[in-house]
This record gives C-alpha cells, structure tokens and sequence, in this order.
C-alpha cells in the first residue's frame, strides 16, 4: 500500500486555503440525507459533532460516560496556544508552526502543522464567543501567558481549568444541538467494532453499558474522538476509563496505526504511594520555574530530608544542564529522574521519586509570594499526599500522560479506510514525536470545529454508497464477532481479576517501554506480552452477565485490547533505531547523553498494518519532508 | 486501618435495594476514598460476589462523574472535595460509614451507587448554551469583558456538574447547578441576546424533570465540591422574574 498523505504542495501560507476549495461541497439541502457517527464527545469529537449538526448532517454521538461533559479533556489544566500576537512579542502563525515542527522533534507533516498553526486564529474567537471564561486584563482584554518555555505569550487560559471551560464549551454546543434534534446522543455507550462494507466506514457497533444489548448504527461515514492509549500503562494519568478499543478495533478492519511508540511523559506527577494506587495525578510543571530538583548524593540515604546538609545533596539537573538546570525540557527532566532512581537514590517510601524543593524559594521570595504563585497547586498536593510542601519538599516522578502516536490520518483526517476518519489525541498527525505544552486543546479543537467539517464534505459529495440495513452480512459477522469476545471473557471463569492483569501489563511496559527502551528490553517484553495475553484470556475471572451494568465485562474488553496494542508499541519502538522526542533508545544518545535522531535512516511515518493477533504486522512508511524547518539538534546543556 | 462500609446494594434501576455491611480489614491512610472501593471490589471478586457498581473516571476531581453519599453527606466529611479526592486518612480504624447512591427523584438509580444525570444534560440542552455556530464568531478581543465579570462568571462556570446539590437538598431542587450555568453566560457580554430565553427555558425544563423548589437552605453551597455559591441561585432568581416581567422569554414556565 502506499500512503497518500494528500498533502497539498507549493506555498505553505495558501496550502489549506486552496485545498479547502479544490473539495466538494455537498448541497445544504442535500446534507440532511447523510448520516455521520461521532465516538467520543471530548474537545474533537464533541466540537465534531456540534458543528457537523450545524452544517446539517444528521449526526450520532456516542460517548461511555454517563455525559458528553465527562470526557478527559476536561482535566487539562494549562491553557491553550495561538497566534494572535496580541502581545507584539514577535509571535506570528509561521512561529507557532516552526516551534511545533521543531518541539516534535522533526516527526510530524509540515503541512498539518502550519494548518494548525492557522486555524489556532479561529478556535480562541469561537470559544470567546460561546461564553469560555477566559482570562482577562483590567482593561477587559484576553490575557495570555508564555507556556512550557516558549519564548513568546501565546497561552490564553481559563484558571487552572481551561481543559474544563473549553470542553463546556463544546458540550454546550453539541447540548444545543442534541435539543434542536441535529444530534442524538448515545452516552453510556461503547463503541466496540467498526463495520466495513465494501472497504467503507459504513457504521459501528456498540454495547449498551447499562442493558448490555449490543447494537449496530449505520451512517455515511464514521468519526472517532476517543483519545489516546495511555492507559496501556494502567498508571497514568488519563482518566480510568479512557481506552483504545475504539481505535485498536479499528485498526483490525484495517486502519493503520502510525507511530505507536511515541507516548509522552510528564515530569511533575505526584508518586505511587502504594501497590493500591489507581492512577496518577499530574501537576503543572510551572512548578519547576521555582523548585529545585535534588536527591541524596549517597545510596539509601534514608534520613529526613530536612536532616540532609547542602554537600550531601545533588542537584542533578543544575549539576548536568547549568544553562537550563531545572528548566530542561519535559523529556530530559524525566528520564534524569529515572536514572537517579535507578540508581537507588529515589527517595520516599518506594524509593520512586525525587524531590522538588521550594526552601531556597521561600527563602528568597518570601512565603506569600509561592503561595501566590502555586498555592493551587500547593493545596492539591497536600490534599493528596497529606504533606504539607511548604515545610516538607515535595516528591514528583514522571507519568504518562499523552500519546502521540495513533491511527494514521491522511491532509483530510481520513484513515486508511475510506470514510473513516479520526481527530484528536486518536490520531496521530500534528506532535511528531513529542507534543508541545498548550498544543493538545488547539489540535482537538482544530480537528474538530475547523478541519474535519470542512473535508468530511468531499467524501460525502464524492462517494457512492449502497444503502445497507443492519441485516447486512458485515454487519451481522461485526455483532457477533462483539458478542463473541463478551462471551469469551465470561466463560474463562478463572482466577484473577481483570485489574490484576492490567496492573502486570501496565508494569512491564513502563519498565521496558517506558521513559527510556533497549533492543534487548523490548525483546524481553515482546517475548513477555503474548504469554501474559494468553494467560489473561485463560485465567480472567469476570462475574456476572452480558446483559447488565457489569464494570468488569467493561475493564475486560479494553484491557484485552491492551495486550494487543502494547506488543504493537513495543515493536514500533525496536524498530525505529533512533531517539527521537518522547521515545529514547539508550543505545541512541549524543555523548552528552541527550536523543540522537537518524534523520537519513527514520525520517519517516511508521503506519503498521494489523495481520491477525500474534502475527507480525506489515510496516508502510510515509516519507517526511522538510521544506521550511530544517532539521536540527536539540541542546539544552 | 480496619473500616466497616454499608452500601446500598440495588441490582438495576427495577429493582428493590438494600444495605449490606462489609468489612475493609487493610486500608491504607493514604489510599483515596474510591482506591479503598476497587480494594472492596478486588475482595469481592475474589470470593465470587459481584462487585459494587460506582461511577467514577478522572480521579483527579474535575470532571464529575463521581460522588456517593457518606453518612449522609454528598462526598462525605471534607468541605470543597469530591470523592476521589478524600482520602482514608480523614477517617480512624472502626469507622463505620454509610454509603447510598444519591437520591433524588430527578436522579434515578441505575445500580448500586451510580445513578442516571442525564436530567442536567437536558437542562443545558433546553437553553444552557450561548447559539454561535461554528465560523461566525468575530475577533475574540472585539468585545471586552470586565475583568470582575470574567472572574465571576468563572467562579461559576466551575461547576462540574456532580449531583452532589441535587442530592443534599431537601427538595432535590437543581438550582445551584441551574444557577451557575446562567450566572456563568449571564456575566458575559456573549450571553445577553439570550438571557431571558435561557433563564425561561431551562426552569421549565427542571419542572419538567421533576427537581424541587429552591427554599433557600443552602445545603447545597456547603457541600459544593467547586464552592459554587449561593447567590447564584439570587441571580437567576432576579433573571427569572425580569424575563417574566418583560415577557420576552418566548417561553413560558410550565
């Protein structure tokens, strides 16, 4: 197969214009004879799906919590970029594409990107005028500040909370629409297969989490919102039920999965206080900007931190970055703290964390000016960990909290099967290798208010479908290919829960795909994963029924997906033989110990074809070209 | 620690429920309320008994899906906290605690702990919304917003949309929900053509769904995981007697 990313050529400033009017429109009239499925109702797929009714599709919306308002975008907590330049500060739409390109570490389409980059104009004007509270100056003005080291003020935020009031917004604009009848909503409904006629997106099935009953919908094309695949991890901090079913069961009808290998990890987590631990909490890492990050300069130093004397602390990053010292980039400052656990210097109960010290701020700025500054942050810390980080330092270890690989999408957010397309942290073309701070909300909304209505339309005006019924062949082979897994998992009847196996996955793969990988620790996983997979579907013990609200049959599902999806990462991220942003491979790295990238052997997309459970998948490459931001070397020494 | 736990174990929304008392012997203080839950849970799937259901997703305390009474009270003991956000060591070894779903007639029962909001998603639907499609917004600094006014209506857009009002109210009235969303849009410039619409069509709706009268007990602030404020409820009190009065609703209450 050979990808056609349908990247549009010549100037980069007129790319999207021009190809937004070589596409086909469909009649106003006609619209409403078209059906659209969207999954997901986060910040793409909500902001999809209220724009697609605007347009005047008929559109279906399906989300697995109890509400639209529920999903996790609502937990960033940052801001959002764009470039206004209401500041004067030398920002413009070339800047915010160059520093994406460059913050992805040289992985991402350069068309996309500067598209993005664009369209950042239009998402903060639509969100103003649905009513998100912004921050505002005393003149009424937005303001903005600057955001994971960019060198100009291009965050606007909504307190602590803008992931929350820009996904209000949206789900206030799908609201409208489900109560004008543009959009029916399916909420407590999991989307569990993708049903393919004729090589086309024609539908899903679904399963009812509170009947059980299993469900086909059919449409002119399906749109999947459902977010990224942290949780292969099981310790992340995505939201508990945030999954790859949707994308993974897409993938096995025959979307390719681009770049799975490159997650992104964030640096100041609260740490696991105890094998009971359920997920993990991220705090903004702003918090860098004044803490110091230091442990022990001795192996098992157990002594109360208080009790430890300057000479006997190292200040790690200040030791190897003097110019950025704490400051380094999320990645560097993760995998320095690795290393330090590694070598037995964590510090707290499991040893798995390294402090984060506001002494010598608290010295210096006077106790009320930290409070003004991180007191939010300071009380979400003390809430959860019961230490009071004015007195005590803090302790942070990194999580995952972010994937940047997903299906492969081409200029039109199309998968590789016709009429299926994918938007937001589910696909994965605008972050390259590593996502930048403020990016995720601009991409989702991006995709979904600006982008995908505007390309869906070719596809509907261009595309000839049978009309079908759910007692299509397909569709028939696709319910009871569900209720086959439904049934598989109840009958195991073994002896260990579905979380027991999820936490044993998730452990193998932080440790062997996580912050930094080895050939011979990926292969070690490699051989791991399909005996824990085959021990999982022998040995799962799932109570109750199919024909219920039953969590575990929920968990089951997912957790089986992971198995499949993890062996995947883990084979992407062994055969791309290069560092590049979030994904490190220790036999890759400069003598100054940063990412070595291979742009001659592995500049390109790595889109994998699924071959059945257990076989190897069929690698396609998508060739990356950089005609304006040339490919450099990071240095934050 | 050792807790004692009695949930109200309800098999589906048809139904009858009842209490059953549970023993936790190996809390850890640091666990959250829920981590103590999925170790109840773990306990009980072990021994072959189903599971007690409970909405939860973020875990971090923002997007609303949690929440069960604990004695008697909406997320329990700790003021400005949603359930996944308590943790054990609030509480001592022997504590016993009552957990039930919550309860309101507007807010039925699904199963166990986890009930049906989908009451609050109508709300919003009938007229909790600004009408802008996608593309016709102007230049987001064309129209100013006192900064007083943002922060306000940020104060009350922080609502989360939990239930835990609804559930501690006496009357299992919607209104601090209602009125954060109104106070939220009615602060803003953006939201004025359509003020007195929203206000008409979002009381007639809660009518309909059957949420209780405002009496003004305040129950719902105190437990309040977002410290939504009372005088929201003022404010959309005012608006509904002034789109009454000018009769410009184009709706009128049920």
């Amino acid at each position: 197969m050979t990808l056609d990313s349908k990247s549009p050529t010549g100037p980069i400033e007129t790319r999207w214009d021009r190809h937004r009017f070589s596409l086909k429109l469909v009649n106003p009239a006609n619209k409403r004879k078209h059906t659209i499925i969207v999954v997901g109702s986060g910040l793409a797929g909500g902001s999809a799906a209220a724009t697609l009714s605007e347009l005047g599709y008929k559109v279906k919306c399906f989300c697995f919590q109890d509400s639209p308002r529920r999903a996790h975008s609502i937990a960033a907590q940052g801001g959002i970029n764009a470039a206004k330049n209401y500041h004067n500060d030398g920002d413009s739409v070339y800047r915010l594409f160059y520093d994406t390109v460059k913050g992805g570490d040289f992985r991402s389409r350069e068309s996309n990107v500067y598209r993005l980059a664009q369209v950042s104009l239009n998402i903060i004007d639509q969100c103003v005028a649905q009513g998100v509270p912004f921050a505002r100056e005393y003149s009424g003005y937005l303001d903005n500040r600057s955001f994971g080291g960019a060198q100009v003020s291009r965050t606007f935020y909504a307190r602590g909370q803008t992931g929350q009031q820009l996904l209000l917004g949206a789900y206030q604009a799908l609201e409208r629409q489900i109560g004008s009848g543009g959009v029916t909503m399916f909420p407590r409904t999991e989307m569990l297969d993708l049903i393919v006629v004729n090589g086309c997106a024609r539908g899903i099935v679904t399963r009812n989490l509170i009947t059980g009953k299993v469900e086909s919908h059919l449409a002119d094309a399906v749109v999947l919102g459902t977010g990224g695949y942290g949780n292969v991890y099981y310790l992340s901090t995505n939201a508990k039920g945030s999954n790859a079913t949707a994308i993974w069961r897409a993938h096995k009808r025959g979307a390719l999965f681009a770049n799975p290998c490159f997650t992104q990890i964030h640096p100041t987590c609260i740490p696991v206080s105890g094998d009971y631990q359920s997920k993990l909490t991220l705090m903004s890492e702003s918090l860098r900007n004044d803490g110091r990050v230091w442990v022990p300069k001795k192996k098992g130093d157990n002594r109360n931190p208080s009790q430890i004397p300057e000479e006997d602390r190292d200040y790690y990053l200040e030791r190897r970055y003097p110019s950025f010292g704490n400051l380094v980039p999320r990645d560097v400052a993760s995998r320095n703290a690795k290393m330090v656990c590694d070598e037995g210097r964590g510090v707290g109960e499991t040893g798995l964390a390294v402090y984060l010290d506001f002494r010598d701020a608290i010295q210096r700025l006077g106790k009320p000016v930290i409070v003004e500054r991180y007191g939010n942050l300071f009380e979400m810390y003390e809430r959860i960990t019961g230490e009071d980080p004015y007195a005590v330092p803090m302790r942070i270890f990194p999580a995952i909290h972010y994937t940047m690989g997903g299906l492969w999408v081409d200029y039109n957010l199309m998968s590789t099967i016709p009429g299926l397309y994918v938007i937001g942290e589910a696909n994965f073309s605008d972050h390259g290798a590593n996502r930048l701070g403020a990016s995720a909300l601009m991409q989702g909304l991006a995709d979904g208010y600006f982008v995908l209505p505007n390309t869906i339309n070719d596809y509907i005006a261009s595309s000839k479908l049978d009309k079908i019924d759910t007692g299509h062949a397909a569709v028939k082979e696709a319910e009871q290919q569900v209720n086959c897994v439904t049934k598989r998992l109840l009958e195991a009847k073994g002896t260990r829960s579905v979380d027991s196996f999820h936490r044993e996955l998730g452990k193998l793969m932080w440790d062997y795909c996580g912050m930094s990988r080895t050939a011979d620790g990926l292969k070690h996983a490699l051989a791991q994963i399909p005996e824990m997979r085959e021990q999982f579907w022998r040995d799962v013990k799932v109570l109750g029924t199919g024909d219920e609200l039953n969590q575990s049959i929920e968990k089951a599902g997912r957790v089986a997906d992971f198995f499949e999806l993890s062996e995947l990462m883990c084979l992407d991220a062994l055969e791309r033989n290069e560092s590049c942003g979030g994904h490190f491979r220790e036999e890759y790295q400069t003598p100054e110990g940063e990412a070595a990238r291979d742009d001659k052997e592995y500049s390109y997309v790595a889109a994998w074809g699924f071959r059945g459970v257990g076989n190897p998948p069929e690698l396609h490459r998508e060739p990356l070209e950089f005609e304006y931001v040339h490919p450099s070397q990071r240095s934050y020494k | 620690m050792r807790i004692v736990l009695h949930i109200w174990r309800q098999a589906n929304a048809a139904a009858a429920g009842r209490m059953v008392r549970y023993e936790v012997p190996n809390v850890n203080h640091h666990m959250s309320f829920l981590e103590m839950l999925d170790i109840l849970n773990e306990d009980l799937i072990a021994k072959g008994e189903d599971p007690v259901a409970f909405d939860h997703d973020c875990r971090e305390g923002i997007c609303g899906m949690c929440g069960c009474m604990v004695n008697g009270v909406a997320h329990g003991p700790l003021p400005g906290t949603t359930l996944c956000q308590l943790h054990m060591r609030h509480f001592k070894d022997g504590d016993e605690l009552y957990l039930e779903p919550w309860r309101a007639k507007a807010f039925p029962v699904v199963k166990d702990l986890v009930v049906d909001r989908g009451a609050f998603d109508r709300l919003i639907a009938a007229g909790g919304f600004i009408s802008v499609s996608t593309g016709s917004a102007p230049d987001g600094n064309a129209v100013l917003v006192p900064k007083d006014n943002a922060d306000r209506s940020m104060d009350a857009a922080a609502c989360i949309g939990c239930g835990a009002c609804v559930a501690m109210c006496p009357n299992a009235s919607a209104s601090l929900f209602m009125g954060a969303k109104l106070s939220h849009l009615g602060l803003l410039p953006q939201g004025q053509p359509e003020r007195d619409r929203r206000v008409m069509a979002m009381e007639a709706q809660a009518n309909r769904e059957l949420f209780g009268s405002c009496t003004n007990i305040g129950e719902c602030e105190a437990v309040c995981p977002k410290g939504i404020k009372l005088e929201v409820i003022a404010q959309m009190n005012r608006d509904f007697l002034r789109a009454n009065w000018v009769g410009r609703g184009g709706l009128k209450g049920d």
